[in-house]
């Protein structure tokens, strides 16, 4: 179980607060205005921001003094997810073994993933010689070695076409069904929350909601979600 | 019996030491000991008698020698210190380092010189160098030098041992008038610069019509080069000497090594290679007189120099008056 | 942030501890073997001349380099690399060396003069105050151009082109994309070559013209090689620190850090440059700058050429000890400077560690030498440590340079890539080698072969420690002008410019083919 124990995240005038719990291998979205602190909260989760107050708990133990390469996390950002002069394979391979000691059986393993996200073959390549949709596919590929028990997508696939986009999100959905881990997903698009995530957070005016049924806060938004979603609520 | 083991062994290299040829070092500057320098010839003439090993340690020049000499004080491994000048002896001899030679040798050096401590090896006069047929009639004076258009480059007496000894030519030649030289010789200063090297580079490339120098200077192009086209001006005034010495350390334990040195220093194995090595004077001429082509230099009618406990005085407000005059 | 203090950053710490032992602890050695100190009104002076020499030289080099380093990343042209290449030579020529060349071009009877003569022009002198600022910015411009060139070519693919898809015209980019860049790159650059003047003294001295252009470090040599005065020779540089305390930090004042964030390592191209005026100015600047540094090479060189015959056998065995020393200075100088990154960019006393690393820009070789002498000379002989202590104290003398220009580009890694490399636990050693030496690779090549060209060239310490066994190359060069021997010099002094300047392209060009790979 994650749990945001009394979180406070300041950062200069800004202020955010949560205060709830994500049970393991459930899948989240994170949806509200853009500067409401969706990013900075899932930040938080991977140790890049230290709280302010509170804690950060992942099965009971504090994660704020663990460093975000130890921490029971794999996160997608929204750029910059792969080093531009590695091959995919040695960004894979990153994943596994920081000093990039692989064994065969970690190469095999490399190998499956590469298959499993669609890019068999592709290895040898260079990031550059990539699409946008291969590029997420191969840092998907990544996170699904290193099978940490949450996953953060911090809109990776927020440049993507909705076809592409779909696909992206359909193979999260069977890659965490696989690995079991609990997804937290920051999105601003209220179609991506309810084909991916029964339960969705709503992140406006320096508070992160608990997070609440999708299908519920769509049909009967709280008025900071109404006013962001607009259109929606005619 | 581990201790007598020990004393037994620290005694076996204590004879072993002792066996071994002894080795008798010599500070000296670096163009001393260069291929093309006195040094390599020396040290062989040297070994064959001594039944040592010479060994040269070396710093950049006579004043980079002392202050070398100055850092290492009673610690120094030198046994015999080579190279200063006579603007620097009185300094030396202040350091207390330095033990009498104890030696009379007859020298041919134009002025008497006795010092306890020192031992003169090779001497000549600073002079301005120049091109014959650039300069068709080179200036007699350094007031003659002022009045003319001529232009020359200079050493810094603050940085070099030539710079210093037209500093202390002036002020033998000229005692109290010697500002308003240097303020009437300001125009003719094309620059200034921090050692003799990149004086005579930059004459030699054209920058300047005279360069201070040595009356010898001429001897290495005439006979290394085949080029006749340098002389060096001499003075009515006079011009100023330099007389290269050497001196034994007090803290030596080579104390004899050292006065034999310092006696084969005035024999002709060593005299003999100072001409064409290091382009001065030999303090004592060799018995076949100087090699050809020194009898075409100039000889100045008058030798100035000032005694070494004066020059010493002098220097500090020398180059004050210097300053001054140069910087309007 | 979470990050730890690894044993790359322990590392870092310690190599800035140990550059500010070696820097300080010298002056402090020099200073405690001193009787008494004082400060003259010639000192007074000369720290006038030297801080108005050095302002003024600095400020034309960057100024100057600013239309140079446009002109070379807007352009493309044969012989483009050779000529980035080549710039890299006046920086590391010995300075004696390079004053001769300078003469040849600019001198009473250089080419200009010549040509004036010819032409029944009045001939100009190159000595006085502006023939020192000539001087300092022939070694300084073009050490400028590469630090503001690297600069440029941060500027990521990505955003020259949406500034072109946004219609950008040159103004639009050069306030939105290059001034930015300029206000972070140019106080650097500034500041390092302000301290390299600080600490000349060969080059004011000769052009100058007399003693007026006397600087701090001509009264430091005078000090020590000459009235032993070695109280007087740490005040001096004592006084040299603390102008080098207050240029680095009011640098630091004045750097604003730009985040371009990261390009994929696309190929640059610019969609601004295309009009006739601007290729014209290009063309111009480009021709005088290339101009003004080649002619008095092609004078060393020809002169060389002459020499090269007449060189003595030790030139050969010299030649050898000075690029082992050079090798060795560069492998320490290149690791010592990584890890004084990846300290800075951990965090935690970043300025402090940074200063530290500049700190030997503003040290008087001769102080470090001399003190280095004081603290071994009790222990053992100093020629027995002459080249390892030259190697070292090298390295060190070279780290402001590389530091320089690598932490620029280090931060600019840790920019994009931080993140990513923290989540994937990617520290110490293994960060050092899959993302940082990669990524840098370019730069550290470049940095690789200044420092090794500048080791190739120095002469500050050696002739302190070495005896005639071990000169390395710009000793002996010293020693032939010191016997007459101006054609062998010469002939030796293009022997070392071939060498330094082989070493740097080596080193300069093995970073970039496998950046380009």
């Amino acid at each position: 179980m994650l749990r945001l124990d009394r979180l406070e995240i300041r950062q200069g005038d800004f202020r955010l607060n949560a205060d709830w719990q994500v049970a393991a291998g459930e899948r989240v979205a994170v949806i509200g205005p853009s500067g409401a602190g969706k990013s900075t909260l899932l930040m938080a989760i991977a140790g890049f921001i230290a709280p302010e107050r509170g804690d950060i708990l992942w099965e009971g133990r504090s994660l704020l003094q663990v460093a975000p390469g130890d921490r029971p996390v794999s996160t997608l950002f929204q750029d910059q997810n792969l080093f531009p002069h590695l091959t995919v394979a040695q960004n894979l391979g990153l994943g596994v073994s920081p000093a990039l000691r692989l064994a065969p059986v970690d190469r095999a393993r490399m190998e499956e993933a590469l298959i499993r996200v669609g890019l068999g073959g592709l290895g040898g390549r260079r990031p550059g010689e990539l699409s946008g949709g291969q590029q997420g596919r191969a840092a998907l590929a990544r996170a699904l070695l290193r099978a940490r028990p949450i996953l953060l997508l911090d809109e990776p696939f927020a440049a993507l076409g909705p076809a592409l986009k779909a696909d992206m999100l359909g193979l999260v959905s069977e890659i965490a069904g696989e690995t079991g881990a609990t997804v937290l997903m920051v999105t601003h698009d209220p179609a991506d929350a309810v084909a991916f995530a029964p339960r969705t957070a709503v992140v406006a005016g320096g508070i992160a909601s608990p997070p609440a049924d999708t299908a519920d806060l769509m049909r009967n938004p709280p008025p900071a979600l109404a006013e962001y979603l607009g259109r929606f609520r005619a | 019996m581990n201790a007598s083991i020990l004393a037994a062994g620290i005694l076996t290299i204590a004879t072993m030491a002792m066996a071994e040829t002894p080795v008798l070092t010599v500070l000296t500057y670096d163009s001393f000991t260069a291929e093309w320098g006195p040094g390599p010839a020396i040290e062989k003439a040297f070994e064959a008698e001594c039944g040592c090993d010479l060994k040269f340690v070396t710093a950049g020049d006579g004043a980079a020698v002392l202050a070398r000499l100055k850092l290492e004080g009673t610690r120094s491994d030198a046994d015999v210190v080579l190279g200063l000048d006579t603007n620097l002896t009185a300094d030396a001899a202040a350091t207390g380092l330095f033990a009498p030679h104890g030696q009379t040798v007859a020298t041919n050096l134009p002025v008497a010189f006795n010092d306890p401590l020192f031992l003169p090896f090779d001497w000549g006069w600073f002079a301005f160098v120049y091109d014959k047929a650039k300069v068709p009639t080179p200036p007699k004076s350094f007031e003659d030098l002022a009045a003319s258009s001529l232009k020359i480059v200079i050493e810094d007496p603050r940085s070099s041992t030539p710079g210093l000894g037209l500093l202390m030519w002036v002020k033998a030649a000229y005692g109290d008038r010697a500002p308003e030289i240097w303020a009437a010789l300001a125009d003719n200063i094309v620059t200034v610069t921090p050692g003799w090297s990149e004086a005579y580079g930059l004459f030699l490339n054209g920058e300047a019509d005279m360069v201070l120098s040595y009356t010898t200077s001429p001897a290495y192009h005439l006979i290394a080069e085949k080029d006749d086209s340098k002389a060096a001006a001499a003075f009515d005034e006079g011009n100023y000497l330099q007389i290269e010495v050497a001196g034994k350390l007090a803290s030596s334990p080579h104390q004899e090594l050292a006065d034999k040195f310092l006696a084969f220093m005035l024999t002709e194995s060593f005299q003999g290679a100072i001409p064409e090595t290091n382009w001065m004077y030999p303090a004592v001429t060799p018995k076949d007189g100087l090699p050809k082509g020194f009898e075409t230099l100039v000889i100045p009618s008058k030798s100035l120099l000032l005694p070494a406990n004066e020059a010493q005085a002098l220097r500090a407000p020398s180059i004050e008056e210097w300053r001054a005059a140069l910087a309007r | 942030m979470a990050r730890r203090a690894g044993p790359v950053t322990r590392a870092g710490r310690a190599v800035a501890l140990g550059v500010a032992a070696l820097t300080l602890g010298t002056l402090l050695a020099v200073l405690l073997r001193a009787e008494t100190a004082s400060f003259g009104p010639a000192d007074w002076s000369a720290l006038r001349f030297t801080v108005l020499a050095a302002l003024t030289a600095a400020t034309l080099s960057v100024g100057l380099a600013v239309p140079a380093s446009r002109a070379l990343t807007r352009r493309r042209f044969p012989g483009r690399g050779l000529v980035i290449t080549l710039m890299g030579a006046p920086f590391l020529l010995p300075v004696v060396v390079a004053v001769l060349g300078l003469l040849a071009v600019f001198g009473r009877s250089g080419l200009i003069n010549r040509t004036f003569e010819v032409l029944g022009l009045s001939p100009v002198s190159i000595y006085g105050p502006h023939g020192v600022i000539l001087g300092l910015v022939f070694f300084n411009f073009p050490l400028a151009v590469r630090m503001v060139l690297s600069g440029w070519q941060a500027i990521p693919a990505e955003r020259l082109r949406l500034a072109a898809a946004l219609g950008f015209g040159p103004d639009a980019v050069f306030r939105h994309l290059e001034l930015p860049m300029l206000r972070q790159t140019l106080p650097g650059a500034f500041v390092a070559i302000f301290l390299v003047c600080l600490t000349s003294f060969a080059i004011p001295l000769t052009l100058g013209g007399g003693p007026r252009a006397t600087t701090l470090e001509l009264g430091i040599y005078q000090a020590l090689r000459f009235d032993y005065d070695l109280g007087r020779a740490a005040l001096l540089a004592a006084a040299q620190f603390a102008l080098c305390a207050v240029a680095v930090g009011l640098a630091a004042r004045l750097a604003l850090p730009t985040r371009f964030g990261a390009g994929l390592d696309r190929q640059v191209e610019r969609w601004d440059t295309r009009g006739w005026v601007l290729r014209l100015q290009d063309s111009v600047v480009l021709m005088l700058s290339c101009g003004f540094l080649m002619l008095p090479l092609a004078m060393i060189a020809l002169r060389g050429v002459e020499g090269l015959p007449e060189m003595p056998a030790s030139v050969w065995p010299a030649a050898l000890r000075s690029v082992l020393v050079a090798l060795v200075s560069t492998a320490l100088c290149m690791a010592a400077t990584v890890t004084l990154c990846a300290a800075i960019s951990a965090g935690p006393a970043a300025r402090w560690i940074e200063t530290a690393g500049m700190l030997p820009l503003a040290a008087s070789s001769l102080v470090l030498g001399t003190g280095l002498f004081i603290l071994v000379h009790p222990f053992a002989s100093p020629e027995r440590l002459a080249l390892p202590v030259t190697a070292l104290v090298n390295a060190a003398m070279a780290m402001p340079y590389a530091l320089r220009l690598i932490l620029p580009a280090h931060r600019e890694v840790e920019a994009a890539f931080g993140r990513l490399s923290d989540s994937l636990a990617l520290t110490g050693l293994a960060r050092l080698r899959w993302l940082i030496l990669p990524r840098l690779r370019p730069v550290i090549g470049f940095a690789s072969g200044v420092v090794a060209a500048l080791s190739m060239g120095d002469l500050g310490v050696i002739a302190l420690f070495a005896n005639e066994s071990q000169a390395t190359l710009p000793l002996v060069v010293q020693q032939l002008m010191g016997a007459y021997r101006m054609p062998a010099a010469a002939g030796a002094s293009l022997l070392l410019v071939g060498l330094s300047f082989a070493l740097f392209w080596i080193c300069d060009r093995g970073g970039r083919r496998h950046a380009a790979s």
